[in-house]
């Protein structure tokens, strides 16, 4: 039954093209005031009694004005949660799966909600194809206490949601090298100090090197 | 190191489930959880600058939408285990990186990119090909189809 909704012709067809006017169609018009709240809040509150006092004060601004800004954001659909933001790993969810599926074009958001229902999947996103290097189209990310726990989710959410006919794979991370809050405030990459990272690859390894001679 | 939900006590417990979305934009939301908990204010900023220093929390604040205030992208890059390493803090360094992992898989480095326009992320996207020596394949969100509730422990927190 699953197999006759797959239309093979939706698995060639071309995803819609990504381009820069796309992604600027969905962004909202901050204004530079806000630019520099969302600065001053994207890694975190002050763990202090009077948190927007303090991010106030660093604005020039009042706590009210803060607070208000803050609400408006969260009116306009700019924040998608407020709260604690737990970082997995060190909460023994040690294993985290990005399950990718190549799923029919015209199935993608049936599935995708699907998938996304289930408590130990984090996101559930569509993205482009790009083919012929990459066939997967729904990303899902599944997180367990070890391997064996996420593989598990992963079969128990193939049968729940009729996926058996559905290419996935997993892809389990081995390290991570950086995880923090996205950073949305910076400025142009013309005003970036270059000299934050090395200008080659060879000139990072370089400094690899002479790190790890060092006691 | 990584800690067992267990290794968590009780007021822990508590912060890390039921705080991670709707916290209340008052100008005390600390002194809010303090009596909704029952317990000192003092021991709420305590509990939580303790997570915060060990790591097992990353913030407390707000977690911006995707493609609202900037844009992003999920880009890959398939890297030789040699070289890995050294593209992984090329990359790092950046910014505009907010999350890079090694995968298991011919594309064995995944990570976030972030700007404040597409123009600004085109930017990035063709410096880290610069900087690093190899392409990578960009994967921008198209659609989200996931209802942020946070992430809730296995355990469910003692009374």
């Amino acid at each position: 039954m699953k197999g006759q909704d797959m239309n093979p012709q939706d698995k060639t067809s071309q995803d819609p093209a990504m381009n820069a006017t796309d992604l600027n169609k969905q962004v909202l018009q901050i204004t530079l005031e806000d630019r520099a709240l969302i600065k001053a809040v994207e890694h975190g509150l002050p763990v202090t009694s009077r948190p927007y006092a303090e991010i106030a004060r660093q604005l020039g601004t009042s706590e009210q004005d803060v607070i208000a800004r803050l609400q408006q954001l969260t009116d306009k659909g700019a924040i998608k949660r407020y709260g604690v933001v737990v970082r997995h790993k060190e909460l023994g969810y040690t294993a985290n799966g990005m399950v990718v599926w190549d799923v029919p074009d015209d199935r993608v958001e049936e599935l995708g909600m699907c998938i996304g229902k289930y408590s130990c999947v984090t996101l559930s996103y569509r993205r482009p194809r790009r083919l012929p290097d990459w066939s997967y189209n729904l990303f899902t990310m599944v997180h367990g206490s070890d391997r064996d726990e996420v593989a598990k989710k992963v079969e128990d959410i193939v049968n729940e949601c009729g996926l058996q006919d559905i290419e996935h794979t997993i892809l389990f991370s081995t390290r991570r090298f950086k995880q923090r809050g996205a950073s949305y405030a910076q400025g142009n990459t013309e005003t970036r100090p270059k000299t934050m990272k090395p200008k080659t690859r060879a000139a990072a390894k370089l400094r690899l090197i002479k790190n790890a001679d060092k006691p | 190191m990584t800690d067992s939900i267990n290794d968590f006590s009780p007021l822990e417990q508590h912060l890390l489930n039921d705080y991670q979305r709707d916290m209340s934009l008052s100008a005390t939301p600390y002194a809010d959880m303090a009596k909704q908990l029952d317990v000192s204010e003092e021991k709420v900023l305590e509990t939580i600058q303790s997570l915060q220093d060990r790591g097992v929390i990353s913030r407390v604040g707000p977690v911006f939408r995707p493609n609202k205030i900037g844009v992003s992208t999920l880009a890959a890059m398939a890297i030789p285990k040699q070289d890995l390493e050294c593209v992984a803090r090329i990359i790092s360094a950046f910014p505009e990186v907010n999350h890079n992992y090694e995968r298991e898989h011919e594309y064995n480095l995944w990570f976030v990119v972030t700007a404040s326009s597409a123009e600004h992320l085109d930017i990035v996207l063709h410096e880290i090909e610069q900087h690093t020596e190899y392409p990578l394949m960009s994967l921008p969100m198209l659609d989200d189809y996931f209802i942020d509730l946070g992430f809730q422990l296995k355990a469910s927190a003692t009374k």
